[in-house]
């Protein structure tokens, strides 16, 4: 690959680990069928991206993986998704701590009614027994890790609603990453902010694949372009091609793929 | 090929660039077929004109960077759509080029007829190696009009029949040079006008590397080039 003549970032090839292996995954919204025999794999401390059009099931897709679905009744997943040598469908596990390990951010940021402070500790509490200081470190760590510490450190005791938008979708990451995960689910992060938060975020995407495997739902394609290593384009619950993120954008093997992302669509 | 853009707009401003990149082609087509007439038959005021209309082609070349400047800005073209605005910065280089050593061609004639006897059958010299290229450019440029990667990897090996010629022709006027030095000035001048003319196929050769670049997604510059599948049309 081209990048790694210049010497510049890792090729994603050198990534052989999964995290995640998504195997024949259907997905129900009652009798309506909305993900269809999708196999893909998420590749480990990458980031990958999911595209397509609205309603093409994408956010369905993103959803299964930490069982945000088993919230709402009448919405099920058969299938396998393989993380940590388990099928995270099975009856039996513990979701709790599986959205410990595979957090999520969503659209609009949503911090706790509570300080800053206390939206990062509340998660950790949940999980570990830690001391004052420990827990100190814990939230210094996660809101460093967030690119939020210089802006929030005079003001941990304050609300997490004070925060500006883009310093909220921040928070939401650092209280994700307190608990120690192995993933991070992003459901359209950048979609409620201005563009230079939106920059802010995809620079610390960048930072974070070096310790996180990242997913990212967007329905901005220069967003998937710039940010990701591998990028699967959907279409009507169907996974339509998935490939390494320069070969999906300078020369996609299928033609729907070329025809959405240049605009051609519809 | 592929359909429509959402946008019309995009599809307008893409059909756009690409007319002119045509245009500029057969305006540089006109412009070498021009200067080889006039090297052949020496017509001096016919000369002057290849010359200035260089200007033209030149000015063509500027315009059509800064429209593909804005289709980038503009419309952050990927896959195919990127492929053929790249590769339209690198062929109106090429065809720029093309004009300039036309006008190498018309220059050179128009300074040879003005000084007189010549010594030997010029234009008969440079015959094989004129009608080879004309044919490579134009073939370069239908291949272009039409993205047809089968036509571009003949024209790219065909390009070695030029070099060859060339070849010949040194190896032609330097004996003629060492035979009779009284025609060291127009062999030297024939010589100029044939290397003038194995660089159009230089380039020629390049924009048909282009095609296949837009056409198939591979970049094929300065390696040995393979019939492959293409991919999404």
């Amino acid at each position: 690959m081209n990048q790694a003549m210049l010497n510049t970032t890792p090729t994603p090839a050198a990534a052989k680990a999964k995290t995640i292996e998504i195997e024949g995954l259907n997905f129900f919204y009652g009798k309506t069928q909305s993900l269809k025999n999708v196999s893909l794999d998420i590749h480990a401390k990458q980031v990958t991206a999911f595209i397509g059009p609205s309603g093409c099931g994408k956010s369905t897709l993103l959803r299964t993986l930490n069982r945000m679905y088993d919230l709402y009744p009448g919405q099920r997943a058969e299938g396998k998704i393989m993380y940590r040598g388990g099928n995270i469908l099975d009856a039996g596990v513990d979701v709790n701590m599986l959205r410990a390990k595979v957090g999520m951010v969503f659209q609009k940021p949503t911090p706790f009614p509570m300080s800053i402070y206390d939206n990062i500790a509340f998660g950790v509490r949940l999980y570990e027994n830690l001391s004052k200081g420990e827990m100190d470190e814990r939230v210094e760590w996660a809101l460093k890790k967030a690119a939020l510490w210089e802006e929030a450190k005079d003001k941990l005791s304050k609300s997490g609603l004070s925060l500006s938008g883009g310093q909220q979708q921040r928070l939401c990451i650092a209280r994700g990453v307190a608990v120690k995960p192995d993933v991070l689910l992003l459901d359209e992060p950048t979609s409620a902010l201005d563009p230079i938060s939106t920059a802010k975020i995809e620079e610390l995407i960048s930072e974070l694949k070096q310790d996180y495997t990242i997913t990212i739902v967007t329905h901005n394609m220069q967003q998937a372009a710039r940010c990701s290593d591998y990028t699967a384009y959907m279409y009507l619950g169907e996974l339509v091609e998935f490939g390494e993120t320069d070969q999906i954008f300078m020369n996609p093997a299928r033609k729907e793929t070329q025809d959405y992302i240049t605009g051609r669509f519809g | 090929m592929t359909g429509e853009h959402s946008s019309k707009q995009y599809d307008h401003e893409l059909e756009g660039i690409r007319s002119q990149v045509l245009l500029m082609g057969g305006m540089v087509e006109t412009q070498f077929e021009e200067a080889l007439e006039c090297f052949r038959i020496g017509d001096i005021a016919r000369a002057e004109r290849v010359m200035a209309e260089d200007q033209a082609v030149n000015q063509l070349e500027v315009a059509l960077d800064d429209a593909c400047r804005h289709m980038i800005v503009k419309r952050q073209p990927t896959a195919n759509d990127l492929r053929t605005v790249m590769a339209t910065v690198k062929v109106i280089t090429d065809l720029e080029r093309i004009g300039d050593e036309a006008t190498k061609v018309a220059r050179t004639a128009k300074s040879m007829h003005e000084r007189g006897t010549v010594g030997f059958a010029h234009f008969d010299m440079i015959r094989t190696i004129a009608k080879a290229t004309s044919e490579l450019l134009h073939d370069s440029l239908d291949a272009f009009a039409r993205l047809d990667g089968k036509q571009a990897l003949q024209i790219i090996a065909a390009d070695e029949v030029v070099d060859h010629e060339f070849r010949v022709i040194m190896r032609t006027m330097v004996t003629f040079m060492m035979e009779d030095p009284r025609t060291i000035s127009s062999a030297l001048d024939t010589l100029w006008v044939a290397k003038a003319i194995e660089r159009i196929g230089d380039h020629a050769k390049n924009i048909a590397e282009y095609v296949i670049f837009v056409a198939e997604g591979r970049d094929i510059r300065h390696s040995k080039p393979t019939a492959a599948e293409p991919p999404a049309a």
